[in-house]
């Protein structure tokens, strides 16, 4: 039987498993909508602003090990939606697209909500699609999954004009899909394992840095295990966190602008490096000049070959699967005699204690006012390291992965690339969905918090009980801090006059709203927030405004010089 | 350094752009770029002239076999390859300055394919190296337009690009 492009839209959607699909209706998807409206296979999620939908379906992905779908119409639904599709692909996130068009005879007239998107979106997708023909609509949404999948994952959009939604053909979906022109390397290559355990077993200074790689490409298990059989220092990215417990001791915390002095220190002074499923981008290595001051062998494993070798010369590059290639190593290092230099590792770990009885991350914990480190540590206690936390962008985002402690990936969901303020709370939807049992944090600011605000709305429809933990030192924190070490303490548009009572604002959406001003209600605040099961709760807690993030490695700056507390 | 890099991409819409937009968005030098589809029609075949150190190079061409679209890349220059260019080239040619204009063409083995009282129009084929060479060997104020296709380059003896 013949079948609408409308109709074999859903039904691919839901052949291919999709649980929900985050989209915002308008002109030219009003025939796929009039298809949702008559299935019940896939259930859809109304989001107030297409960013939203992009960020929910992002967050969705990161937590489970499905891909994340949205639908949004042309024109303003796409460029509206650019940002949360950017944020995916900075962050390798798999998130499937499907935009409307306006009809094909149109395409190019400047037509009411026409934009290029393929065009607008090309820079910041792994690929995007134009359907023109309904006889190509099922194989390419078959492929649009398949690569938004596979490899480095990605954000893939498939744009479909309405006349293409109304157009008929037979309904096929294929089981598989090969493209001569894409095919991911899977296997790392065996002889470049073995170069690579040679020498991290000579080594005297050793040092393993995880990304998100390991997060995506599920081997937290086989890093855990290669790490503790070595008995290594592993440190992780911002995007790594959780791919390594840590509570374990081997673990060194985060690295980075705002890593601590313990990691950056090991890191700038090992000999050997393994460094899998992460990318030395700027905020990782500060200045490549400085880094490379000091001599180190440096190992690296990436499914992306491009990630190698971009920014800083390798040793011995190893393409592959990053759970393959970890298995592989802790193989041919079980099945060797050689075991890593006893001697040398003791000298090494007795350095890093003393790096780390530096105790960066120390705060004071007897502070009249709320000290925001505070507020994310009770957090971490009362959930038990549980919880799946969001966060947005900014001080706040530094102060949830510095004092909650990780032990497990796909926890922590962040937008690590791009930065995107607004990413919190509809990235926490979407880890609702995912994980509707599980206790889901939003730790955001003042600032962020209200560029997708009108998200509460949508928490109101879909009864989603996340619990929102707004730092609000009125202030864009780290825009003041920036102004503040580096431009003459001159804060320039970083303060907020006019913010909103977020407790009635949290009220009149129909949540509970809540407001925090002492130290000792932060422990009573959270736990009646979380044993309110059912519902959302907005803590406004008022912090001191002049808490910085420390360490912090200044821009154009070394790993090693750090401004400390 | 200058490399000469071959693709072989799908042969379809959009699929230049991705390129183009590869180096603009990257920042990569683009001297010049041509393409046309292939014998199999669902291929095309692009040539792009680059310049960049070894580590920029190496990144080219990782960054374009990122590309969906991108079946195979090839940096030619890093073996025995053959590169060519066509030029049309109208330039001034009245009075005393015809005779010479025609030796010039002869010399560079260019032809005269359209002739007016007072210009030549020359096609001449080359490595781009030739093509500026002839330019240079004009007199100043010789040249009246040219346009360049940019450099096409294929492997020499049994070097080959193909699916």
């Amino acid at each position: 039987m013949e079948l609408t492009g409308a109709e074999i839209t859903m039904r691919c959607l839901a052949d291919e498993g999709v649980e929900y699909l985050f989209g915002y209706p308008g002109g030219a998807v009003l025939h796929i909508y009039d298809e949702l409206f008559k299935q019940d296979r896939v259930k859809h999620i109304l989001v107030r602003h297409e960013q939203a939908a992009v960020h929910a379906a992002d967050g969705y992905a990161r937590t489970c090990q499905k891909p994340g779908v949205c639908l949004v119409t042309s024109g303003p639904g796409v460029t509206n939606a650019v940002t949360g599709i950017a944020t995916a692909y900075m962050d390798s996130i798999p998130v499937v697209i499907v935009s409307g068009q306006v009809p094909t005879h149109a395409i190019g007239q400047d037509a009411f909500q026409e934009v290029d998107t393929v065009g607008i979106t090309r820079p910041c997708v792994k690929h995007n699609f134009l359907v023109k023909d309904v006889k190509d609509l099922a194989a390419t949404m078959k492929k649009a999954f398949y690569i938004a999948t596979s490899g480095r994952p990605g954000p893939v959009l498939v744009d479909i004009p309405k006349d293409v939604t109304t157009a008929r053909c037979e309904y096929v979906y294929p089981d598989k899909v090969e493209l001569r022109s894409y095919s991911p390397v899977v296997k790392g290559h065996s002889g470049q394992i073995k170069k690579a355990l040679g020498l991290l077993l000579e080594a005297k200074r050793p040092m393993i840095y995880t990304g998100g790689g390991i997060v995506l490409g599920e081997a937290s298990a086989e890093l855990t295990q290669l790490v503790r059989a070595l008995g290594y220092p592993c440190t992780n990215t911002l995007m790594g966190l959780g791919g390594y417990p840590a509570t374990d001791p081997q673990f060194m915390g985060m690295l980075g602008m705002h890593g601590t002095y313990e990691a950056n220190m090991a890191m700038q002074h090992c000999d050997v490096l393994l460094a899998v499923g992460a990318r030395f981008d700027d905020r990782v290595i500060g200045n490549p000049k400085h880094f490379f001051q000091e001599d180190r062998k440096i190992i690296h494993v990436d499914v992306d070959p491009s990630s190698i070798s971009k920014r800083v010369k390798v040793d011995v590059p190893i393409v592959g699967d990053v759970k393959e290639v970890l298995s592989e190593m802790s193989r041919q290092y079980a099945a060797g005699g050689t075991k890593p230099d006893a001697a040398a590792l003791k000298a090494w770990w007795t350095q890093i204690e003393l790096w780390r009885a530096r105790d960066c991350l120390k705060y004071d914990r007897a502070s009249p006012i709320i000290k925001p480190q505070m507020v994310v540590q009770k957090l971490y206690e009362i959930t038990k390291g549980e919880a799946f936390v969001t966060s947005d962008v900014g001080q706040h985002q530094m102060w949830a992965a510095q004092f909650y402690k990780f032990d497990k990936p796909r926890r922590w969901v962040n937008s690590g690339g791009l930065g995107t303020m607004g990413f919190g709370l509809p990235a926490a939807m979407g880890v609702y969905l995912a994980h509707p049992d599980s206790q889901v944090v939003c730790v955001t600011g003042e600032a962020s918090i209200q560029m997708c605000i009108q998200e509460l709305s949508t928490c109101k429809q879909y009864r989603m009980p996340i619990k929102i933990v707004n730092l609000n030192n009125r202030y864009m924190g780290m825009v003041r801090q920036w102004q503040e070490f580096f431009h003459g303490n001159r804060y320039a548009e970083s303060y907020m006059d006019a913010l909103p009572d977020f407790v009635k604002l949290a009220e009149s959406y129909g949540h509970v709203g809540m407001r925090i001003e002492k130290p000792e209600d932060i422990e009573p605040a959270l736990k009646e927030a979380f044993a309110r099961k059912d519902q959302l709760v907005f803590m406004d807690f008022i912090t001191d405004q002049t808490e910085n993030v420390f360490p912090m490695v200044p821009g154009g700056k070394g790993l090693s010089e750090m401004i400390l507390v | 350094m200058k490399h000469i890099i071959s693709l072989l991409l799908e042969n379809e819409a959009g699929a230049l752009s991705r390129v183009a937009g590869l180096f603009s968005a990257r920042g990569y030098n683009i001297e010049s770029l041509t393409v046309a589809a292939t014998e199999d029609a669902t291929l095309s075949r692009m040539t792009i002239v680059t310049t960049g150190s070894d580590d920029v190079i190496e990144q080219i061409t990782k960054q374009l076999n990122k590309l969906v679209d991108v079946v195979k890349v090839v940096d030619l220059s890093e073996g025995e390859h053959i590169e060519r260019e066509l030029m049309l080239v109208k330039v001034r040619a009245a009075g005393k300055d015809r005779e010479e204009m025609k030796r010039m063409a002869d010399i560079f083995r260019g032809r005269i394919i359209d002739v007016t009282d007072k210009t030549y129009t020359i096609e001449l084929t080359g490595t781009g190296q030739k093509l500026d060479a002839f330019i240079e060997a004009l007199e100043e104020g010789a040249v009246l337009e040219t346009v360049r296709t940019g450099a096409s380059g294929i492997g020499r003896g049994e070097r080959i690009l193909r699916v």
